[in-house]
């Protein structure tokens, strides 16, 4: 059966990638007849309402799902369409109580225009009341315009669509979760529309376990933990846990929501010298690991160990101390991806999910791949788009061991890791060209070639 | 932390993970807490086998509770037997280590718990 999704039209890149992992989710078959970039109309053939609903439901990025009556190019011919195609559906709101909405799309009509097109549908048999709110049955007129630059141009729309709502998403969690309202929040602290659309693609959900080695304050776990799974979170800085302590710690924001019951626990701990044993045991890891623009991504060890026995000795002596603070060196960037992917090999169970975000630099010359790995296939990879730069949700599915190519992996191993440079700005392109305004490398040098004579 | 959490951890020193005494870690002077929290047979079920049975009975003898049983129940006997869900629920779930120290076997490491976060930041030489 034939429904339609009606998104939002952000995010674009993320709308069907979400959609898909809900469907996966719900165990329910979900086939995409018709979805274009520019539009937030979608049409999908779905088994059932139920199963409709059940797709829907936990959507960030939808606003709802309609069972999919018409489309056309004009009022006129989608009146023709439904008379057509659809009259055998009517007896069923002969009686019950029901109402009709406009929804136009970069247009917009007076409450006069918008009665005057629902009085276009008078043919329909509807006799029961016209509830305003709550009524038994809603149907939706959805109106596509160009997007014009002179408003005045546009006068007509140029598709049109006819639904009956079977179900709404949950899209008002952006707001129960939206930062301004969160008791413990850092510069680092991912938005909640992101982060609960990033808990959907990875899978979470009830009877779930999912850890974020990059928690800072926490908005992955507690998306997830929304959506019902068990979480942990780790970072190297406990103070972005810890906070003010109270309300405004990350066990804080867990007790704001009412989700406190739902986390495992948090520690601090670098994911390069981890406590995690290893074993398949994680059902996700969602993360927003440093891209080492601010912080300079670090891991423990002393940088320059000869340089700075002092430092070493000094550690030796001192570690036990509650006070003492690691000393900590700085780490490539790319290193770090690796480790992750090495990680949720040996964490995830068959078919669990690792989605992270990475930064990529616009320029095409200093973009940074998306890194692979032999035992993880990509899912889906989304873009959000900044202005000067972008950055990638990667999702990938851990494969049961038989599929996994075992020379690719045996080669893997030889390779070994191969971070070069010492300081942040070496270790990290994407850092320098963060900090150079990504001009390119040619632009911001200062040498100047001089011909030498011949001789 | 949920009790639950120390099956999953080790010492993080890496020439310790070759040894099978830096797992589990052992609690020392541990403050527990017991929350209330709904059971959710579903999910006991679940993690069963994901849960390292010997060291869970080595993590429950450590921090006072009953003994479990030396084999892990089944699935049919857990969905059968309410009082030993019950008991793993509460232990695993219910029950919170929020202060003390969790040492590793091999080398004696004692990381510290403060607050209910655990501590597992290594000096240099340990890296």
């Amino acid at each position: 059966m034939q429904y339609l999704i009606r998104f939002t039209q952000l995010h674009e890149t993320f709308r069907l990638a979400e959609i898909q992992a809900l469907a996966t989710l719900a165990n329910v078959e979900l086939k995409v007849v018709f979805y274009d970039a520019e539009s937030p109309i979608c049409i999908v053939e779905l088994p059932s309402d139920d199963a409709a609903r059940a797709v829907v439901e936990r959507s960030i990025l939808a606003h709802g799902i309609y069972e999919h009556w018409a489309t056309a190019e004009t009022l006129d011919e989608l009146h023709v369409v439904i008379k057509r195609d659809t009259a055998h559906l009517w007896p069923l709101y002969h009686e019950p109580s029901f109402k009709l909405s406009v929804d136009s799309f970069r247009g917009s009509r007076s409450q006069k225009q918008k009665i005057a097109l629902i009085n276009t549908f008078s043919y329909l048999p509807f006799k029961g009341p016209i509830l305003l709110s709550s009524p038994d049955f809603e149907f939706t007129l959805f109106e596509e315009w160009a997007l014009e630059p002179v408003p005045e141009k546009k006068t007509v729309p140029f598709k049109v669509h006819f639904g009956r709502l079977v179900g709404r998403s949950s899209r008002d969690l952006i707001n129960t979760f939206d930062l301004k309202k969160r008791d413990y929040i850092s510069t680092t602290s991912m938005d909640s529309e992101l982060a609960l659309v990033t808990a959907n693609i990875a899978l979470a959900g009830p009877n779930k376990l999912i850890f974020d080695p990059f928690v800072g304050t926490g908005s992955f776990p507690i998306a997830c933990a929304q959506f019902g799974a068990l979480v942990w979170g780790s970072d190297i800085d406990g103070r972005s846990m810890r906070g003010g302590g109270g309300k405004k710690s990350l066990r804080g924001n867990f007790q704001q929501y009412g989700l406190e019951k739902l986390l495992g626990g948090i520690f601090v701990s670098d994911l390069t010298n981890t406590p995690v044993r290893k074993a398949r045991i994680l059902d996700g890891i969602l993360c927003d690991p440093p891209y080492g623009v601010r912080e300079g991504l670090k891991v423990l060890g002393c940088r320059d160990p000869e340089k700075k026995s002092y430092t070493v000795e000094k550690g030796k002596e001192m570690y036990k101390d509650p006070a003492f603070i690691p000393p900590k060196k700085p780490y490539s960037f790319t290193a770090m991806l690796d480790d992750i992917l090495n990680f949720a090999t040996d964490m995830l169970v068959d078919d669990g999910r690792l989605s992270f975000w990475m930064p990529t630099a616009n320029d095409e010359d200093q973009e940074i791949a998306v890194p692979t790995h032999p035992c993880l296939e990509i899912v889906v990879v989304c873009t959000q788009v900044f202005n000067k730069w972008s950055r990638r949700l990667i999702t990938y599915r851990r494969l049961p061991d038989s599929a996994v190519d075992m020379d690719a992996l045996a080669q893997r191993k030889e390779r070994g890791d191969g971070a070069q440079g010492r300081s942040a700005d070496e270790l990290n392109p994407f850092r320098r060209h963060y900090f150079r305004g990504f001009k390119s490398e040619q632009d911001s040098s200062d040498t100047v070639g001089i011909a030498q004579p011949g001789t | 932390m949920k009790v639950l959490s120390l099956n999953f951890l080790q010492c993080a020193v890496k020439t310790c993970k070759t040894s099978s005494d830096s797992y589990p870690l052992h609690p020392k002077d541990a403050e527990l807490v017991q929350d209330e929290i709904e059971l959710n047979e579903d999910f006991l079920v679940n993690i069963m086998s994901r849960v390292d049975w010997t060291a869970l009975c080595t993590t429950a003898t450590e921090l006072g509770f009953p003994a479990l049983p030396s084999t892990p129940p089944t699935t049919e006997t857990l969905r059968a037997d309410g009082k030993t869900l019950k008991d793993l629920h509460s232990l695993l779930l219910e029950t919170q280590m929020v202060e003390g120290k969790l040492v590793c076997g091999s080398c004696g490491h004692e990381y510290a718990v403060r607050e209910g976060i655990a501590n597992f930041l290594l000096p240099s030489h340990l890296v």
